[in-house]
């Protein structure tokens, strides 16, 4: 392959990832996703363990 | 027994017994060889106790002894509680945790007796590293089959980082490892020269950031929100922090490989990738440490979470410092000196060792159907004789590590090198004392650490977690 080619194939790769990252970002802050995060984040406090138990009252207020 | 209804603890329990007495093990053997340095007559003139051969035990023993163990115990339990289901297979389980205790004790057979590759943290020789391979796939299909039959919508964070751990290990491993065998006990790399050194690191420091980083950060995530009795403080922070980390970690390797054969571009792409390393490093340190917000107070009498908290900062601290050391000019001074050895032990004691003994102050009372460990006292006692240790160590050996580069570049005017090498071994004397008291200090913590685990499991029977039943 001509390096001119792997010139460009290198710079559409970045572009590509760059892009890839920008549009985590943007998936990650969506409203849509609020809801789901926030259930996915509570995942380890759901099962009844002991510590969550005990210590109920402190949670969920700042 | 019913096996539908509870979890599988008895495989998290014996990695994490296994875990404290590696530990032990492995600090107690790095203790002796910084007292070797300090008095080299320590070897005995026995070539089975020389530092060349029981280096690679001590950094074996404390990374895939010690670490593996809490890995493999953590991540079976965190996987297990969050998709509220049991292990895929109890027997798969049982193989990983024997097959692992295996290749320990071969370890601690083999080097000693000076079989090696010679490979940094890949020393063990093929056969090994085909019993490493096997255990790995194993324990791949374990976890990765009961996220699958998890029993909860989403795949909790935690589980991602482990997950991408358990994956790119089994790359690392497999690619790095490739060798012709010529006997039992001796094979060679099929790769040649500048090309062995590339993968060498790329494998080296991947160890770092999948096995020490990606891995210990699953526990972050779990253990931190559930001693804290809170959710991390942002989960889509958590999201974006993974997909950047294990992106951009892969190609920070030749920054092991600053001015040598490698070729000068390759170089400075490591350079780079390791700078821009920092951005996800600190993003996933902030999200650990932001989870006390507002509940600060909780620092104050709670040791474990200090442990917690305080290998969060350290893992802050060591990578501001590894990006540092990894430009290139920094790194002509760094390079080949103590501060590289400083740097390590500042990610190892204080952000790898500490989450971990953290994290086993969490589980194992759990796994013996107690709220909490024998003593809390003891465990605030070893937070402090740690985090002392830590300091020491970390302390001498950047003084030492800076010494000894800037005695290494001094010039005379006439061109002729103003320091023998022997001047600069005889300059690093006092603060190689101060690195073995750090060392003994640590290790002195972990003795406490078995006490209290031992009075907490004693005359306990152990448990198995109840699956929550769906509603």
């Amino acid at each position: 392959m001509d390096m001119e080619l792997i010139t460009i194939l290198r710079s559409v790769f970045t572009v590509l990832v760059f892009a890839t990252f920008i549009g985590i970002w943007i998936w990650a802050w969506s409203g849509k996703r609020k809801r789901d995060f926030e259930d996915a984040a509570n995942l380890p406090f759901a099962d009844g363990d002991i510590a969550a138990q005990t210590n109920e009252k402190d949670m969920h207020h700042e | 027994m019913d096996t539908s209804t509870t979890y599988n603890y008895k495989v998290v329990r014996q990695f994490a017994i296994m875990t404290v007495v590696w530990g032990i093990v492995g600090m107690l053997v790095g203790v002796y060889i910084a007292a070797e340095l300090v008095w080299p007559q320590l070897n005995m003139d026995i070539p089975w106790l020389t530092f060349s051969r029981l280096r690679p035990l001590h950094t074996n023993a404390v990374i895939f002894a010690f670490g593996g163990c809490a890995l493999f115990a953590t991540s079976y339990y965190v996987v297990q509680r969050t998709c509220q289901t049991r292990l895929m297979s109890d027997k798969l389980a049982a193989f990983t945790f024997w097959g692992w205790q295996l290749i320990i004790v071969l370890a601690a057979v083999t080097l000693p007796l000076g079989i090696t590759t010679s490979k940094e943290y890949a020393e063990l020789e093929w056969p090994i590293d085909i019993l490493i391979t096997i255990v790995w796939v194993v324990y791949a299909i374990v976890f990765f089959g009961t996220i699958m039959k998890r029993r909860t919508k989403h795949i909790y964070v935690a589980n991602w980082f482990y997950g991408a751990f358990i994956l790119t290990i089994a790359l690392l491993h497999v690619v790095n490892s490739a060798e012709i065998p010529v006997s039992l006990t001796k094979s060679y790399s099929v790769y040649p020269g500048a090309i062995d050194a590339m993968v060498q690191w790329w494998y080296g420091h991947n160890a770092v950031g999948f096995f020490l980083t990606a891995g210990f950060l699953g526990m972050m995530y779990y253990f931190i929100p559930k001693q804290a009795n809170r959710p991390v403080y942002s989960y889509r922070l958590s999201v974006v922090h993974f997909w950047a980390l294990i992106s951009v970690y892969m190609w920070a390797g030749p920054h092991h490989l600053h001015y040598t054969a490698l070729p000068d571009w390759v170089q400075s792409v490591g350079m780079v990738f390791s700078l821009i390393l920092l951005a996800p490093s600190w993003g996933g340190m902030i999200n650990g440490i932001m989870t006390l917000s507002g509940a600060w107070h909780k620092l104050r009498d709670d040791p474990i979470l200090k442990f917690l908290i305080v290998s969060v900062s350290f893992y802050g601290m060591s990578t501001f410092e590894g990006p540092m050391m990894s430009i290139k000019t920094v790194n002509s001074l760094s390079h080949y000196t103590d501060w590289t050895i400083g740097h390590v032990h500042s990610g190892a004691l204080g952000w790898v060792a500490m989450v971990t003994i953290g994290a086993m102050y969490f589980l194992i009372p759990r796994m013996f159907g107690k709220e909490k460990m024998y003593s809390t006292p003891l465990v605030e006692l070893h937070f402090w004789i740690a985090t002392i240790g830590v300091v020491l160590y970390i302390a001498s050996m950047w003084m030492a590590g800076v010494m000894q580069g800037l005695m290494w570049r001094a010039v005379n005017p006439d061109g002729t090198l103003t320091y023998s090498f022997v001047e600069t071994v005889k300059a690093m004397h006092p603060f190689y004392f101060v690195r073995m008291l750090g060392g003994l200090a640590f290790l002195s913590g972990m003795l406490i650490m078995a006490y209290n685990v031992i009075k907490t499991v004693a005359g306990q029977r152990p448990v198995e977690g109840a699956i929550p039943q769906a509603a």
